[in-house]
């Protein structure tokens, strides 16, 4: 099934040309890897796909129903998440109350709304199990790992049961036994029937985890390619320019 | 780690997720309120060993009553300090609030309509900074700064710059309102004691407490979540102006007038007090029972050292120091953390 197409999606700012038809899909439980050079349009596009910014031209298509996101709520809505480089979370708030935070879970005593943390506890507890991450909800983040933050920022977009989900450079800034355990997420992610487009500079962890890697050179898609189609030297030749098109 | 994918490395995995990685005296260890309110406690012991008059009935009256009005505000304080701020115009707040309930009730009005007058004028205050700060994005240190300078001269102006000691039909009742006892407890400490727990409920307990928390610690994070930041921040300081507008009413009971000087450079004693009690500057930390121990703290100093015979002039001293130790103790205690 497919979760999300493009169609034809361009976009400029004033003169500046920073995506020229743009088409892509991608199916439930895959993991695309969207690798280009800095300029080369990868922002952009994701930033169109979360609802930041509107393509100038072309079409956006979430199972097979067209859409116009005004916002990124809107595409919230729509079942699209998004993991931040920087992750987003607040250090002094622990991991249960960070997945929760904006829609927390509260119950009624008496005339008061009180936050409900056996619940959120609970909660995040399953999901963290889900992603098989060794996370406690109770901990507070700040004494957390980056492989366990990444676990948060993830688990929170499995709270609204997101169906996409764009994770921009996740393994960016940290030591490579915490890649792995990123990894490792992705990989549950995908069980899970969940679409990952994953904006990453780095080679290996495009070709250990996604299926398919898409390559933007200069706001234009150079190649679309199953990963046993293509080499790292390949793509590396697309990123740069050393290789025109595949 | 990296090896939880096996089938039986799921019970250990269940072990570690459910798993507290603190007890309740580990945290209450890492608290600096923890070691402040210990420090707070030997200076009472020491003093009642050291001098007679500390531990008379009078005398605690008199500290606890004392220290009330700066904690009331240091409520205020930490939820402002807690979500990233600061407010520098409390001291100001406080005196025009004072003013207002002075001159409603000079004019004849009772009491309940000039404390409302008194909450309106601070409410309003509140708004107009966390509205400059949250929609005009001005640092919340200028607009605070410039406010404790407006509300000042407003309430010189509203007075004529007179001392209002006459408060019209109503003046016992505000007097027993702000320096009378409730069975043998200062009224000022009791209506401490009731916004403390409202306070720290409202910060552990309620939705905005914890948003007050997160954009302390990561504003984008708390936008990108979809909190309604702005609407936050004003709320925040409404609320630090409602708590400065109360301590004004109370002050004025206690007092028996007022002057435009009330609470000048009030609001240096607050925010030490809060400091002192863990609050972090840089936001996203504080809690309600170490400003009110900090509070209690700094007044136990100078009380100590009138009892003991010290000039008063020290009292800056070794509040200073205090504020400097309980920091530095807070950042060698962080270094320890990361380093283990």
């Amino acid at each position: 099934m497919t979760a999300l197409r493009l169609e034809g999606i361009s976009k400029h700012f004033g003169a500046i040309q920073a995506l020229s038809d743009v088409s892509l899909s991608l199916a439930a439980g895959e993991v695309v890897g969207l690798m280009g050079d800095n300029g080369a349009g990868k922002s952009t596009l994701v930033k169109i796909i979360a609802g930041n910014f509107r393509p100038t031209q072309g079409g956006m298509f979430i199972k097979g129903r067209e859409m116009q996101f005004h916002g990124p709520l809107d595409a919230r809505r729509a079942g699209i998440e998004i993991v931040y480089q920087d992750l987003a979370l607040c250090d002094n708030l622990s991991a249960a109350v960070n997945v929760f935070l904006g829609r927390e879970l509260t119950r009624s005593v008496g005339p008061l709304r009180i936050l409900d943390y056996p619940a959120m506890n609970a909660r995040a507890a399953t999901l963290f199990r889900e992603l098989r991450s060794e996370t406690r909800p109770r901990d507070k983040v700040k004494s957390m790992s980056g492989g366990q933050r990444q676990a948060v920022a993830i688990a929170r977009t499995r709270l609204s049961d997101a169906d996409i989900v764009l994770m921009d450079e996740p393994t960016a800034a940290i030591s490579v036994r915490q890649v792995a355990e990123v990894l490792n997420l992705i990989r549950e992610l995908k069980r899970q029937g969940v679409a990952v487009v994953l904006i990453s500079h780095r080679m290996p962890d495009v070709f250990n985890v996604a299926d398919r890697v898409i390559v933007l050179r200069r706001g234009r898609k150079v190649a679309d390619k199953a990963i046993a189609a293509t080499s790292p030297e390949e793509v590396t030749g697309l990123i740069t320019g050393a290789i025109e098109h595949a | 780690m990296p090896d939880n994918s096996g089938a039986n490395a799921a019970g250990a995995l269940e072990a570690v997720i459910d798993r507290q990685s603190h007890g309740m005296v580990g945290r209450m260890l890492g608290q600096q309120a923890f070691w402040v309110f210990l420090a707070a406690l030997l200076a009472c012991v020491a003093l009642s060993l050291t001098a007679d008059a500390f531990a008379t009935p009078q005398n605690l009256f008199n500290v606890t009553r004392n220290f009330a009005f700066v904690a009331i505000i240091a409520l205020g304080m930490t939820v402002v300090i807690v979500s990233g701020g600061i407010d520098l115009s409390v001291g100001s707040v406080l005196c025009l609030s004072a003013m207002i309930l002075a001159i409603t009730m000079n004019a004849g009005y009772p009491l309940a309509v000039g404390v409302a007058f008194a909450l309106a004028v601070a409410l309003l205050v509140g708004f107009v900074n966390g509205a400059l700060i949250a929609w005009l994005r001005i640092p919340p240190f200028i607009v605070t700064l410039g406010m404790l300078s407006i509300a000042r001269s407003a309430a010189m102006v509203l007075s004529g710059n007179k001392m209002i000691f006459q408060f019209g039909p109503d003046e016992k009742l505000l007097f027993a309102l702000g320096g009378g006892s409730t069975t043998g407890i200062p009224n000022p400490v009791i209506a401490l004691v009731l916004l403390a727990l409202a306070t720290g409920f409202a910060l552990r307990w309620t939705r905005w407490g914890t948003h007050v928390f997160a954009i302390g610690a990561n504003e984008k994070a708390a936008v990108l979540t979809g909190i309604g930041v702005p609407r936050l921040k004003i709320s925040v300081y409404m609320f630090s102006a409602a708590m400065a507008g109360v301590a004004g009413i109370l002050m004025a009971g206690w007092l028996g007038g007022v002057t435009t000087n009330l609470g000048q450079s009030m609001e240096l004693s607050v925010i030490a007090a809060t400091v002192i009690g863990g609050a972090n500057l840089l936001g996203g930390a504080g809690t309600v029972f170490g400003s009110v121990v900090g509070a209690a703290l700094i007044e136990l100093i100078r009380n100590s050292l009138i009892l003991l015979g010290i000039s008063t002039f020290w009292q800056g001293a070794f509040v200073g120091c205090f504020i400097v130790l309980a920091v530095a103790f807070d950042r060698i205690r962080a270094y320890r953390e990361t380093d283990g």
